[in-house]
């Protein structure tokens, strides 16, 4: 069947068979491999995107289930060569190693940070529990998304 | 990298050790890593794996047709395949050998009995429910004590002249007479059964392989997320009779490796005999419950222990030891270590006697062991020490932190030869613990803790210590599969003054693309940004033997400092040239060398490069350009330590362990870059609560695996890690060039036994508990405080 | 990863359209919602429907809202929004408490309650929940619209009284003076099924319980339904003693098997203890006594 989805603003559309995944989908459009998988039984979190602007496990979610809504992955992230705050917050705190969960949680906090400006360390726990880091501990990574909060509270009272 | 938004300062932007942030970032950030299922090449086709569903049978039959009539099916392959390959069987690192896919019989669930190539993931996926295999089943043997009852079913009556199920013979280390003599002048003796159950790296990449033969050229190129890809090659130019240097492995991205990835697996040999067939290239990658039921496990050792003292002091330990290595021995370590690394099980005191024995089995289950971490079964070596001097202060009326002070090897004591044959090079044990105390507050904690009981509620404090030897190893000592464990650097310094340093070791997130660049720059003065860190990639690095046991800072970065060492040393004869002085007559600071009567006069390793490229005379007898080329054999391994205590809290009614504190001092010398260390050791810790407290591989009597998914091999998620409170102390390594020892296992050998302690010291006061085996999950807790703890099966 | 085996899927504009799918497709259409609980066992096939009914389109099943003596609360309302609602915050805080430990916050944006209680595993909160609260199940097929009683709505592990060619279109919970309510889980780790789950809902009469309501999770085939315990908190004061009697009447009324999350008596203790710590906090808060 055509499946035409909207990721990162631009239409997407393919034949593929109605039990494609949504992660697949993803993986297989060109230069789109940011949006990872982990596991099958949707507990890691690796595959997770932003259906709608809330956090998706892409991995248990039909292609055709989101004709008609707007996917953004990690790739969405950067624009016009400036990286978002929670991607800097990353940088700056050390919040990845091996890289594999991170999409995942980049998408997961930026989808809490637009929903919650300003987090607390709990909040922030409660919100990256649906993900599965096995190098950081998390510790670095709540450090990086409270970085990316005041980061951006900062740059709003500049603006 | 793209838009920062301030210039860093220098602090930020080390030239040389320091907090640097990681170059790599830039692209895992983006989500442009490339990681093995991200690869795509033209014609490429799919395999998936068809496993046995049960842990023993024989196979009756196998019928292919009906995948074989499938459209989107390319080839099934059997065991009578790879048989006119010489491919069936494999050999393991342990010296043993192991079913590519299973002929006679199926001896764990989850075996490899078909591979399917296909177009596409999906048809490959549904070719397996296709094939038709008729078994016979066998009775299981699932309990590592059991499977050498008499009336045990052999395993693996594949070996000629195997009567049993015993995996390797007992292996023995330390003094049995001088430990029974110690044992018989102790005052106070305890004995502990311990388990450490079986449990899974998974990394949260699975394990993959692309496999690409060409036909015309004869060449095989791998895309492979590997642990030791110079290794990997070695194995396969044997196996699959290829010329190494046809062969060439790239690992590109890995997302997480911790053991893992080090073995090689039935996927990757069947991916690779089928694109030699087919000659397009096949792309296998595991799902996770594949992973969890087939790949490398870690641990599941049956321990029992016993410990004495006299006059307040630790005296003695003696341990014995059944491994359950599954139905193959597959286990990754040295040669002439059967148990790893196990008799560290020493510990970090000064005994008067040790005494190991352990023996290993086979059992219906995935095989492995050595995983996760262990730095050779080091976690259980110190999970087995650390639990059992625990148990002696109980016994004693001595405080737990008292008892490893009274007993600790003393600093003048180094370098220090234990009982069981190991020289730890440098150490000053108390201090590190007394920072832990005093970050901990530990008599605050203590004062707290009887205050809470007398109110009914249940807290704990746990302590470990640990000692471990990382960094394999000295070529006199060790090599694997007969290969020396030495890693080699290649550094080569271009016209810009720029250079490229090519490594042995393995990232899978530790940074080796920042911390090398870091050592470089620390010995040469070139910015960490204008040093290329090559990796990865068997063309273009020299052989070694990867990256695990925490061996990349000890063996790696101790090559990378011994090329740049040996750079800066022709540069200064370069130098001598341009300065028109005698090389002795200058001195060097970071990134020139200058001359030691006239400092202004010097000449910048950028402008030495430079020189060496262009047309000037070079120094007689020295060739042009600047580089150099090292295999690293290290001296020694290196003894990294630390101390850890764990605050816990339980729910007297719910039996629910939270940890509400972990404080972790680890000294492992010289750090390179503390930022990572500390990321280092979060992720550790991180698994260590795993371990004590939810990770667990269980099977049924029938060898039915109950955790082969992540619904049931439970991993910490950020909800149950505390913030960490991290020390150091920094007692630099002697024999290493940079002081520096490594730390990537120290966290998870440290962890569990510091929670479990803590457990147990919740508990004991009120519920009489002495001893409880890990998980400690609710259920179990609950079950140890009514008076009844039991083993994981 | 594991892929599910093929099916024809198609999208309903209506609930009556997907009721004629329903109709026309047999036993061999399911209809899906979030899919939280239906890919995952297509993935690992468990499940292999032939064909799927998309049902995430039907806004008009997703409400929460106040009906005169009842709320109603719309089948394809997602687990995020229960956990948000004010108007359940106010009512029925046993809603909160088992949202905010029902999967995880990712999940929590796709599921459904619909989803949840027509799935019918003796774990999901949500079936104690709406047991505890004495809900009515609202079910539509070709004739038209049933009700059904929650105590009657499951009826075995993964088998509900949603027959062939129906929907769950509707839960309604009742509205009386003096409720309080509260759901208290243990679980392995954050987002696990429950190893025991306890769901409490009193009504308030003066400084007596005038009814309450106690269901269970995951210690039997399916939710238990204590009413031994609700007979005995009937017209009594509550204290400390009472709540322990009704926790013993929740551990001996139950029938837990072992597996992986603990054995039997483990979770016949935690269903007394939950049964105790629910009873006391949802009267707590019906007092008004618990901020």
């Amino acid at each position: 069947m055509q499946v035409s989805i909207t990721i990162n603003g631009e239409q997407v559309s393919r034949d593929v068979e109605a039990r494609t995944l949504l992660v697949h989908f993803i993986r297989d459009t060109p230069g789109l491999t940011g949006t990872h998988w982990g596991c099958d039984t949707s507990n890691c979190g690796a595959c997770v995107v932003l259906m709608d602007g809330k956090p998706l496990k892409s991995c248990t979610t039909l292609a055709a289930m989101c004709e008609g809504h707007e996917i953004r992955t990690v790739e969405s992230l950067e624009v016009d060569g400036r990286l978002d705050p929670v991607q800097q917050g990353f940088h700056e705190l050390h919040a990845l190693q091996c890289g594999f969960c991170t999409p995942g949680m980049l998408m997961t906090a930026r989808a809490l940070l637009d929903d919650n400006p300003d987090p607390s360390e709990l909040e922030i726990r409660t919100a990256i529990s649906g993900a599965i880091c096995r190098c950081t501990g998390y510790q670095n990574i709540v450090s990086a998304i409270r970085w990316a909060a005041e980061h951006e509270a900062a740059h709003k009272q500049e603006v | 990298m793209a838009t920062v938004e301030q210039r860093p300062s220098d602090a930020e932007r080390p030239i040389g050790f320091g907090r640097l942030k990681r170059k790599e970032d830039a692209r895992f950030i983006r989500g442009k890593g490339t990681y093995l299922d991200d690869i795509r090449l033209p014609g490429m086709v799919y395999g998936a794996m068809l496993r046995s569903p049960f842990a023993h049978a024989r196979i009756v039959s196998i019928d292919t047709s009906r995948a074989l009539a499938h459209p989107g099916v390319a080839a099934v392959v059997t065991a009578k395949d790879l048989e006119t390959l010489g491919l069936a069987w494999m050999p393991t690192i342990s010296y043993d050998t192991q079913a590519v896919l299973a002929g006679d019989k199926v001896r764990f669930q989850g075996q490899e009995v078909a591979f399917v190539i296909a177009t596409d993931e999906y048809t490959a996926n549904d070719a397996l429910a296709l094939i038709d295999v008729d078994y016979e089943p066998l009775a299981a043997v699932v309990n590592a004590r059991k499977a050498l009852d008499p009336d045990a079913p052999l395993i693996r009556d594949d070996k000629a002249g195997q009567l049993d199920n015993l995996a390797s013979p007992t292996w023995e280390a330390g003094d049995e007479d001088a430990t029974k003599l110690a044992f018989e002048q102790a005052d106070t003796i305890v004995s502990r059964d311990i388990i450490y159950p079986r449990c899974h790296p998974a990394p949260l990449e699975t394990c993959g392989i692309i496999a690409d033969f060409n036909p015309e050229t004869g060449q095989l190129d791998i895309y492979n997320g590997n642990q030791a890809p110079h290794a990997h090659r070695t194995v396969y130019a044997h196996v699959a009779g290829l010329a190494e240097h046809m062969i060439r492995i790239r690992c590109n991205d890995i997302g997480g490796g911790f053991g893992n990835k080090v073995p090689v697996y039935p996927g990757y040999v069947c991916a690779i005999a089928g694109s030699i067939v087919a000659g397009v290239p096949v792309k296998w990658v595991e799902n996770r419950t594949e992973n969890l039921t087939s790949t490398g496990f870690a641990r599941d050792y049956v321990m029992h222990a016993e410990m004495c003292s006299r006059d307040g002091k630790i005296t003695g330990l003696r341990v014995d030891v059944i491994a359950d290595h599954g139905a193959f021995d597959s286990t990754a370590q040295p040669t002439k270590f059967p148990a790893g690394f196990f008799h560290i099980v020493c510990g970090s005191y000064d005994l008067q006697a040790a005494h190991v024995k352990v023996k290993a089995v086979y059992t219906n289950k995935a095989p492995g062991g050595v995983a996760y971490r262990c730095s050779f079964r080091i976690t259980e070596a110190v999970y087995l020490v650390e639990r059992m001097v625990d148990a002696l202060a109980l016994q004693m009326g001595v405080d737990p932190i008292e008892l490893r002070m009274r007993s600790f090897i003393a600093p003048e004591q180094f370098p220090y030869e234990t009982t069981t044959g190991w020289t730890y090079d440098s150490g000053n044990y108390a201090e590190t613990m007394r920072v832990a105390m005093e970050i901990a507050g530990y008599e605050e904690l203590r004062r707290e803790q009887a205050e809470k009981r007398a109110r009914g509620e249940l807290m704990g404090i746990g302590v470990s210590f640990f000692t471990e030897g990382v960094g394999a190893g000295p070529r006199k000592h060790m090599d694997i599969l007969g290969l020396a464990m030495n890693d080699g650097a290649d550094l080569r310094l271009h016209p810009s003054g720029k250079a490229v340093v090519s490594i042995s070791a393995q990232t899978q997130g530790q940074g080796h693309e920042t911390t090398f660049a870091q050592i470089v720059a620390e010995e040469l003065g070139i910015p960490p940004e204008d040093v290329e860190v090559r990796h990865g990639d068997t063309d273009r690095s020299p052989y070694g033997l990867g990256t695990y046991g925490s061996r990349s800072t000890p063996v790696s970065g101790a090559a990378v400092a011994v090329v740049s060492r040996k750079v800066r040393d022709k540069a200064r004869l370069i130098a001598a040239t341009m300065l028109e002085a005698r090389p002795e007559d200058l001195a060097w600071e970071k990134g020139r060398w200058y001359v030691k009567g006239d400092p202004e006069k010097g000449a910048l390793i950028e402008e030495i490069t430079q020189r060496a490229y262009s047309g000037e005379p070079m120094p007689a007898g020295l060739e042009g350009g600047l580089d150099a080329q090292v295999i690293y054999d290290p001296p020694n391994l290196t003894y990294p330590y630390g101390a850890y205590i764990a605050v816990v809290d339980i729910d007297p009614d719910t039996a629910q362990v939270r940890i509400r504190r972990f404080i972790a001092v680890d000294d492992c010398g010289v750090r390179i870059n503390p930022m990572i260390v500390e990321g280092q050791i979060h992720g550790g810790l991180a698994e260590g609560i795993g371990i004590a407290l939810m990770e667990v591989i269980t099977f049924d009597e029938e060898g039915n695996c109950l955790n082969s998914s992540f619904m049931d091999y439970l991993i910490p998620t950020a909800l149950e890690c505390p913030d960490f409170e991290l020390g150091e102390t920094v007692t630099p390594c002697p024999h290493h060039p940079l002081g520096a020892k490594g730390v990537g296992e120290s966290p998870n050998v440290g962890s569990p036994p510091a929670i479990v302690n803590a457990v147990i010291d919740a508990l004991h006061a009120t519920h009489g508990v002495d001893h409880i085996d890990m998980p400690c999950t609710p259920a179990r807790v609950w079950a140890a405080m009514q008076g009844r703890p039991e083993p994981p099966q | 990863m594991q892929t599910p085996a093929p099916f024809e899927y198609e999208r309903a504009t209506s609930v009556d359209g997907a009721l004629a799918s329903l109709q026309r497709l047999g036993p061999a259409a399911r209809v899906i919602a979030g899919g939280h609980s239906l890919l995952p066992m297509m993935k690992l096939r468990l499940a292999t429907p032939e064909h799927l009914i998309d049902i995430n389109d039907l806004a008009e099943l997703s409400y929460i809202r106040e009906e005169g003596e009842e709320i109603a609360i719309g089948a394809l309302t997602r687990h995020v929004d229960l956990l948000k609602s004010e108007l359940l915050a106010e009512r029925f805080p046993m809603f909160a408490d088992a949202e905010s430990v029902i999967a995880d916050p990712v999940v929590r944006n796709r599921g459904t309650i619909g989803g949840s209680l027509c799935q019918a595993d003796a774990a999901e909160d949500l079936s104690a929940v709406c047991t505890a609260a004495k809900c009515t199940a609202v079910i539509r097929g070709a004739e038209g619209t049933r009700t059904v009683p929650i105590e009657e709505f499951h009826l075995g592990p993964y088998m509900t009284a949603v027959a062939d060619g129906e929907i769950l279109t509707e839960i309604r919970l009742p509205l009386r003076a003096g409720a309080g309510s509260a759901h208290e889980k243990v679980e392995r780790r954050a987002g696990d099924w429950a190893i025991a789950a306890a769901s409490a809902a009193v009504w308030m009469d003066g400084g007596t319980i005038a009814d309450a309501g106690i269901a269970l999770s995951a210690v039997g085939l399916t939710t238990i339904h204590v009413s031994r315990a609700e007979e005995l908190l009937r017209a009594k004061a509550p204290s400390e003693e009472l709540f322990a009697q009704a926790g013993e009447l929740a551990s001996a009324d139950c029938s837990p098997m072992a597996d992986g999350r603990g054995p039997v008596d483990y979770k016949r203790h935690l269903a007394g203890v939950l049964t105790q710590r629910a009873l006391r906090r949802a009267v707590a808060r019906a007092l008004q006594q618990e901020a």
